[in-house]
């Protein structure tokens, strides 16, 4: 018996190719499970090499509930968006905010920067070189200190309990 | 029951319609490209959303079973537009590219070198 961490490097993303996989076809029938299955089984293995240090997702549930919050803020930031755009746009205060990083990982940064992207007002432009800072463009700032402080509660904190803790 | 579900079709279609609009308005009016750049992240994330949860709606009352194959869409999109707009806004830095004079905290930006 082969220790299952050798033919499955990565359960999450087996079975996130295998539910790709079904969404795809739109059905549930039992030869594209089986195919799924075994494309979620190889596509790891063979993608393994690529991967810069597998990211380990210590508290899945934490994971899910991370996606639901940040689902949530995606519909918001687009609403409020909306509104500063129709709103005058003399009255906007853009601002570059320096946000100082606490996660380490390659991975959980990408996965950071990616949320900020997608939540209210903000776009993240840089990373820099030591990875120790991330560049945020905001929309509409009023005050700095309280965006990092949001970002940092509301996503840097799970995250970091999610993959680094 | 047709009636109704046709009008929540409609009325996301709508919806949908509606954010893509907004966001390409906001491509037009905001002044500089760092501030234009929050209108195709976002406002198109929904627009294309509501579009999406509109077909599934469509598809999945027309009796040939659930169709949720839309939804990969909306996750490509969740995927790839952060990424586009992070390596936009980073040429965008590296050229320099004008801001409006009110942007604050330029000063600290890591700026291509001038040629």
């Amino acid at each position: 018996m082969i220790a299952p961490r050798r033919w499955l490097p990565h359960p999450l993303l087996s079975l996130l190719l295998l539910i790709l996989w079904l969404l795809l076809f739109n059905t549930v029938s039992l030869a594209h499970v089986l195919f799924g299955l075994l494309l979620g089984i190889l596509v790891p293995l063979f993608t393994q090499r690529f991967w810069p240090g597998s990211p380990r997702v210590r508290r899945p549930l934490h994971l899910a509930r991370y996606g639901l919050v940040v689902l949530g803020d995606i519909l918001i930031a687009n609403v409020e968006v909306a509104w500063l755009i129709l709103g005058p746009v003399k009255k906007l205060r853009p601002a570059f905010v320096t946000y100082p990083l606490d996660l380490r990982e390659d991975f959980s940064i990408t996965l950071l920067a990616s949320t900020v992207s997608l939540t209210p007002g903000t776009v993240s432009a840089d990373v820099s070189a030591d990875r120790r800072t991330l560049l945020i463009h905001a929309l509409d700032v009023a005050d700095e200190a309280a965006l990092i402080a949001h970002i940092k509660q509301r996503y840097e904190t799970p995250l970091k309990e999610i993959f680094e803790c | 029951m047709e009636t109704i579900i046709e009008a929540l079709v409609a009325l996301f279609l709508l919806i949908g319609a509606a954010f893509a609009l907004v966001g390409s308005i906001g491509l037009a009016k905001l002044p500089d490209f760092f501030m234009r750049l929050h209108g195709p992240t976002k406002a198109t994330t929904l627009g294309v959303g509501g579009m999406i949860v509109g077909s599934v709606l469509y598809f999945s009352t027309r009796g040939e079973g659930l169709s949720l194959h839309e939804l990969l869409i909306t996750l490509f999109l969740l995927i790839t537009a952060p990424v586009s707009a992070h390596m936009l806004a980073k040429a965008a830095l590296h050229l320099r590219l004008r801001t409006v004079e009110r942007t604050r905290g330029e000063g600290t930006l890591p700026r291509g070198d001038v040629k």
